[in-house]
């Protein structure tokens, strides 16, 4: 039996709408004619194809994919890393430690996070030469730290749901540790992996404070491009590019709902 | 060892930098590359001199703007918790409650908005609130309203895209905590003739404490700092310490003072982070 509080329904809906009208109202103007964005007049799809033209957006967005993919990646190894020492490690020192520093950039406000990094960059810069300047580099670094932490969250809760049993069976007929982690967790923590990489790829993808801090000429990401030509008005071209975008998350879930559901893998709790 | 790769890293490129900032924010500023003097000078006889200037804390004590930043911060990060948490708990509360293919959907439904442009959702919203926008339109045609609504570039425009883009962030610690809860006890309740709302507020409600606890404090802390939502959202006067930060920083080219701004910015959320960390902990223990 279940208890019946009648509003709860009615909120939760309302509670939806709220979430997806604005999604909705981005994708449907990005098809609007007129160039006021909000007042409809008829059906078009010029904006994509001016889109496709502007190269100041696509390099852009290529300079974010790089970052994006370098970053996650990097995130992935030392995250996946971060998340086996302490889920698996038992005690050792500096576990406070780095339990604190891996869990502290989720809430972080980023232009914590974004000045103190360009602070340390520039002290390191006049201390030992190098990073020589800001640009590409010192974006991946940054977001690599902040990526890190998402994706130690994902695969610790995997870790967490696991049997350590199988683990500890291979252990006992004599496995190298090693082994058992080629052989054993990593195949089991596999969704996990590619669901914390696809989420630092995509918080990369969307940084804008951070990367404004620590970029430098010549290196401007998307979202810093979006972000200045959206402080001058709405263009229904950010429409368009927005909708390319959410139909990439679209399809990337859904699929991947589905490869998880046809290989029956356990759901973990991830973002 | 490979546990040093990870600790290595977030020494250096995490917590050394909170050094630097303290460093810095006790420094002068400059016209220089960069932008202010070195602490520590040798001249020409070899003497060492320090230089320590905490000039620019007394600076923020002394003009209101700082200070009224801080508090106006404090004060819309607080009032997005609260409203978050009122929309969140009958969201998580259904989702928890429904089949489990309906519960998977929802779940999906809550996640899909978190991995779409953060950046573009907000900006959706100018479009939606603006003179001539979306919400004005639709008022302006169901005849509800004879005046376009003037709410871009108010508080209540920086509420409303806080209250959206935070949402998940509570729904979802919501949800883990009461989708853990025994229905039994529900049951239990009914039988010794509890009514709903009774049996939610004596039962369900305490039950979800650390769930309350975590997501409350996963939307207050980054709400503090927010840039994005009141630069975009907000008019001139929606005074937010993110914001103030970023001017100092990238309008001024105050390096000491906006370190300044955010090492007290740190002082303040080292105890809600804190207590994050502990609900957290609490969480893990019951599971």
């Amino acid at each position: 039996m279940k208890s019946r509080l009648g509003f709860v329904p009615v909120v939760a809906t309302l509670g939806f709408i709220f979430l997806y009208v604005p999604i909705i109202s981005l994708i449907v103007f990005s098809f609007n004619e007129s160039k006021l964005v909000t007042v409809w007049s008829r059906f078009s799809t010029k904006w994509y194809a001016e889109l496709l033209n502007d190269e100041q957006i696509l390099d852009a967005a290529w300079i974010s994919f790089k970052i994006g993919a370098i970053s996650a990646t990097a995130a992935l190894v030392f995250g996946t890393i971060a998340a086996l020492a302490l889920q698996r490690f038992g005690r050792f020192r500096g576990k406070t430690l780095l339990t604190g520093m891996i869990s502290a950039p989720l809430v972080m406000p980023e232009v914590i996070t974004g000045l103190s990094l360009l602070l340390l960059f520039v002290a390191m810069e006049s201390l030992f030469g190098w990073p020589a300047g800001r640009g590409l580099t010192t974006i991946i670094i940054a977001h690599t730290t902040f990526c890190m932490a998402f994706v130690a969250v994902v695969v610790q809760s995997r870790l967490a749901d696991m049997d350590s049993d199988q683990e500890e069976a291979a252990m006992d007929l004599g496995a190298k540790p090693a082994r058992v982690f080629w052989d054993i967790t990593l195949p089991t923590i596999a969704p996990a992996l590619v669901s914390g990489w696809l989420l630092a790829f995509t918080l990369s993808l969307d940084d804008l404070v951070i990367a404004s801090f620590v970029s430098g000429p010549g290196a401007t990401t998307l979202p810093m491009l979006i972000f200045s030509k959206v402080r001058l008005g709405v263009s229904p071209e950010i429409n368009a590019l927005a909708t390319i975008m959410i139909l990439i998350v679209v399809v990337g879930v859904v699929l991947a709902a589905w490869i998880m559901a046809s290989s029956k893998a356990k759901s973990s709790t991830t973002y | 060892m490979v546990i040093a790769i990870p600790m290595i890293w977030l020494l250096v490129f995490f917590l050394i930098p909170f050094a630097v900032v303290f460093k810095l924010s006790l420094s002068e500023a400059a016209i220089a590359r960069p932008p202010y003097l070195p602490m520590m000078t040798w001249d020409e006889e070899g003497i060492l001199t320090f230089v320590l200037n905490i000039g620019n804390y007394f600076y923020l004590l002394d003009d209101d703007l700082y200070i009224f930043a801080y508090m106006q911060s404090m004060k819309i990060a607080l009032v997005s918790t609260v409203i978050c948490l009122l929309v969140a708990y009958p969201m998580a509360l259904a989702i928890a409650r429904a089949n489990s293919s309906t519960r998977n959907l929802l779940l999906m439904l809550v996640i899909l908005p978190f991995w779409t442009s953060f950046l573009l959702r907000v900006y959706a919203w100018i479009g939606i609130l603006k003179t001539n926008g979306l919400l004005n339109n639709a008022l302006l045609w169901l005849g509800l309203i004879d005046q376009p609504l003037a709410i871009m570039q108010t508080d209540l425009a920086v509420y409303i895209g806080i209250v959206y883009t935070y949402l998940p962030f509570m729904i979802l610690p919501l949800y883990t905590s009461l989708v853990k809860q025994d229905e039994s006890l529900l049951e239990a309740a009914a039988d010794l003739g509890a009514r709903p709302v009774t049996a939610f507020f004596s039962v369900t409600l305490p039950l979800s404490f650390p769930g309350i606890a975590a997501g409350s404090l996963l939307v207050f802390i980054p709400v503090v700092g927010e840039f994005v939502i009141p630069a975009l959202l907000g008019g001139p006067d929606t005074l937010m310490i993110g914001r103030v930060l970023w001017s100092e920083f990238f309008s001024n080219r105050d390096w000491p003072v906006a370190s300044a701004v955010a090492t007290v910015m740190l002082v303040v959320l080292v105890v809600p982070i804190m207590l994050l960390r502990l609900a957290q902990q609490a969480d893990e223990k019951k599971a």
